[in-house]
């Protein structure tokens, strides 16, 4: 199953074509995002999670009634796939004697329960935590830019963060589209996109820098369509090998992990896309508006040209 | 074999065998977060009152309270910590009831006993012992004691309040309303209310641990009862293995003999970070799991980018043996610095983590640095065994 050098992919032909869908993706996302914003869970939002397990066949309709006598109205009620007797239930934040009372009304019209979560986070930790959520991202993009920068290049550190920048909008923003909730394992997924993704790209950009080294006859445009040619089955496989474990986490993994590992499953697929069409190609973009002769081969320079 | 292999070789099998010694039974050397083994996770702040403004003696005096409240609760391990000037966080792994618990540490506690005009006569504050006991109609009940202080004010009050109500409070809520008979001057009450005997004695826990000198608001409370944890538990295993049969498979189609040994690779990999886990006794939390599931895709990556490398090199018609040398040098480059840039990541997410993502973090970093040793060290060494005795077609 060897196809390395049978097919050359050209990567870099069409990139205007590829910059312009990403970049409506991209669009469309950050539209999502501003303007309809997020659906942040209690971790963020502040609030009371509960999650239990009637004994006895219990419909939504029902539980939303005991949620009304208690004034709980507005809140959102899921009943999960895997057992139908099982709710989550997400309401303003509630205080313990409270949320003990509501269970105890559960209990007296819905029969006997099993406590298995409750969660309550108050305003003031949920806003504080988007502050450090925020600085973590920080961290790891100035960490990145500057590691990348000292090993290889400043334009190409630019071109990693890009790159990531656009798998994370499309995780994100599918997210607030879809109004699923983001709670901080989603946002550990961002970050592990962050970190996969940008592996993922620097395996593509290190055999571009060995290419500059050795292949100095080739135009830079065919030195980044050689690289990534050249790591493509590597990056497809690892890709591959990454999502078929995110897939048994999402269909085995139970309730709590399901949306981590879609949000996952988004970004190892949107990280790898980028990485392939957008990373590399877009140095050529870099050469040209910031005129830089690469490696002393005309960049512009059609192939063989000199 | 030469020396410096043999040296190899045998580094390796004692790092394998630490980390099976480290991580064997995995039940007993493998700590379990809240998320898993059920518990209670809470951050308290104390907050000022106009009577009762915070100041240090007064968290001070909180923690001592909160602590002497829990260890009469009977938790083993838990965890009390002071966070900053006004916060504490309370973890109490497997406790029974989350929820009474949580109910317990947050409570005043103020006793009070109020005459018929709503007037407070005496609290709590003198009290000696709280014990549960029945009375005759075998209802719970709560048997106070109070000091000679306590006594005295106690006596005073039943002795001005004979025939008359004398209502006893806990944080302003009533929860008993006797009639004085007589004056009591010994010092000694029960408190009978409508108590059930688990309520009683967490009345008696309370009053014994006395009250809060300042408010406490609850920020954060996370409660996991023991099923959950253990659902978790059994729904990640069957996860990882799934998913580790299906990585494991796909590199068996896909690169045949180098496939078998990128999937030895793997496993000792998997081996060498429960190992790490439990060495550094790192607590497993739920997304910690999720860290390693995701681990087993990513540990392959190393291996994978050294046996297209060594692909490369052998249509270049290198020897075997050149072209394992040269797709390891290669490769090593590109493994490093890919990989120091996701830890760069998984460093993001340990500072910005609390407890469960924290536990992620680590077994994502060790995940990183495992999967790199393995594919460096004992990817390296079967690849050269292989290398003395066949030709490379064993492998493609």
């Amino acid at each position: 199953m060897d196809l390395i050098g049978k097919k050359q992919f050209d990567f870099v032909k069409n990139r205007k074509i590829v910059y312009l869908i990403s970049l409506i993706i991209v669009l469309i996302g950050l539209t999502s995002i501003i303007f309809q914003g997020f659906n942040f869970g209690i971790d963020f939002a502040g609030g009371t999670l509960i999650q239990i397990d009637f004994n006895e066949a219990v419909s939504t309709a029902e539980v939303r009634k005991v949620l009304d006598s208690f004034n709980l109205g507005k809140s959102t009620i899921q009943s999960l796939h895997e057992n139908e007797n099982e709710f989550i239930v997400r309401t303003e934040g509630i205080s313990v004697e409270r949320g003990k009372e509501l269970l105890s009304s559960f209990t007296k019209n819905l029969g006997e329960l099993e406590v298995l979560r409750v969660e309550t986070v108050g305003p003031v930790i949920g806003e504080n935590l988007k502050k450090i959520a925020l600085y973590a991202l920080l961290f790891a993009f100035i960490g990145m830019v500057t590691y990348i920068t000292v090993r290889f290049e400043f334009k190409f550190s630019i071109v990693s963060i890009l790159a990531l920048f656009y798998a994370c909008i499309v995780v994100l923003g599918i997210f607030s589209l879809w109004g699923k909730e983001i709670t901080i394992p989603i946002l550990a997924a961002v970050l592990t996109i962050v970190g996969y993704s940008i592996n993922n790209t620097i395996v593509i950009l290190d055999r571009l820098r060995e290419n500059i080294k050795f292949k100095t006859k080739e135009t830079f445009e065919n030195l980044i369509n050689i690289s990534i040619n050249q790591s493509l089955y590597r990056t497809i496989n690892t890709s591959l090998t990454t999502i078929l474990p995110i897939l048994a986490l999402y269909f085995w993994g139970g309730s709590i992990l399901s949306d981590f590992a879609l949000a996952l499953f988004i970004g190892m697929v949107a990280g790898t896309y980028s990485s392939i069409f957008i990373a590399s190609p877009l140095l050529l973009g870099w050469n040209k508006i910031f005129k830089v002769q690469q490696r002393g081969v005309r960049i512009i320079g059609k192939k063989g040209s000199k | 074999m030469n020396w410096n292999r043999t040296f190899r070789v045998t580094s390796v099998f004692v790092v394998i065998f630490i980390a099976i010694f480290l991580s064997f039974p995995l039940n007993e050397k493998i700590n379990l977060g809240l998320d898993l083994q059920g518990g209670s996770h809470v951050i308290l702040e104390c907050v000022d009152t106009p009577n009762a403004p915070v100041d240090n003696d007064a968290v001070i005096r909180v923690l001592e309270i909160i602590r002497s409240r829990i260890d009469q609760l009977g938790v083993s391990e838990p965890v009390i910590q002071r966070q900053g000037t006004r916060r504490i966080l309370v973890q109490l792994p497997g406790v029974e009831n989350p929820e009474a618990a949580v109910e317990i540490i947050g409570k005043t506690a103020l006793l009070e006993f109020k005459d018929e005009a709503g007037v407070t006569q005496l609290t709590g504050a003198h009290l000696l012992d709280a014990k549960t006991n029945f009375d005759q109609f075998s209802r719970p009940i709560v048997l106070i004691e109070f000091d000679k202080i306590g006594a005295k004010e106690f006596g005073e009050a039943t002795k001005s309040n004979v025939g008359k109500v004398l209502a006893i409070t806990l944080d302003g809520k009533e929860i008993s309303t006797p009639v004085v008979q007589e004056p009591i001057l010994d010092g000694r009450a029960q408190i009978t209310g409508k108590f059930t005997v688990e309520s009683a004695k967490h009345l008696a826990i309370l009053l014994r641990a006395g009250a809060l000198p300042v408010q406490v608001e609850i920020l954060e409370n996370r409660s996991v009862g023991p099923t959950l944890g253990k659902d978790s538990i059994s729904k990640g295993i069957k996860a990882g293995t799934i998913g580790l049969i299906l990585v494991l498979v796909f590199m068996l189609i896909y690169y045949k003999g180098f496939g078998l040994v990128a999937d030895f690779a793997l496993v000792i990999c998997m081996l060498l970070i429960l190992g790490a886990l439990a060495g550094i006794k790192a607590t497993l939390t739920l997304p910690g799991i999720a860290g390693i599931i995701l681990t087993i895709g990513m540990a392959v990556d190393a291996n994978i980018l050294i046996f297209e490398r060594i692909k490369e090199e052998l249509k270049l018609d290198k020897t075997f043996r050149a072209s394992i040398d040269a797709g390891f040098s290669k490769a090593f480059r590109t493994i490093f610095d890919a990989n120091v840039t996701t830890l760069i990541a998984a460093l993001a997410l340990f500072y910005f983590g609390s407890g469960p993502i924290k536990g992620f973090a680590v077994t994502l970093s060790i995940g990183i640095l495992a999967s790199m040793f393995t594919a460096i060290v004992v990817t390296k060494i079967i690849l050269e065994l292989v290398a003395t005795k066949f030709s490379p077609k064993i492998l493609v």
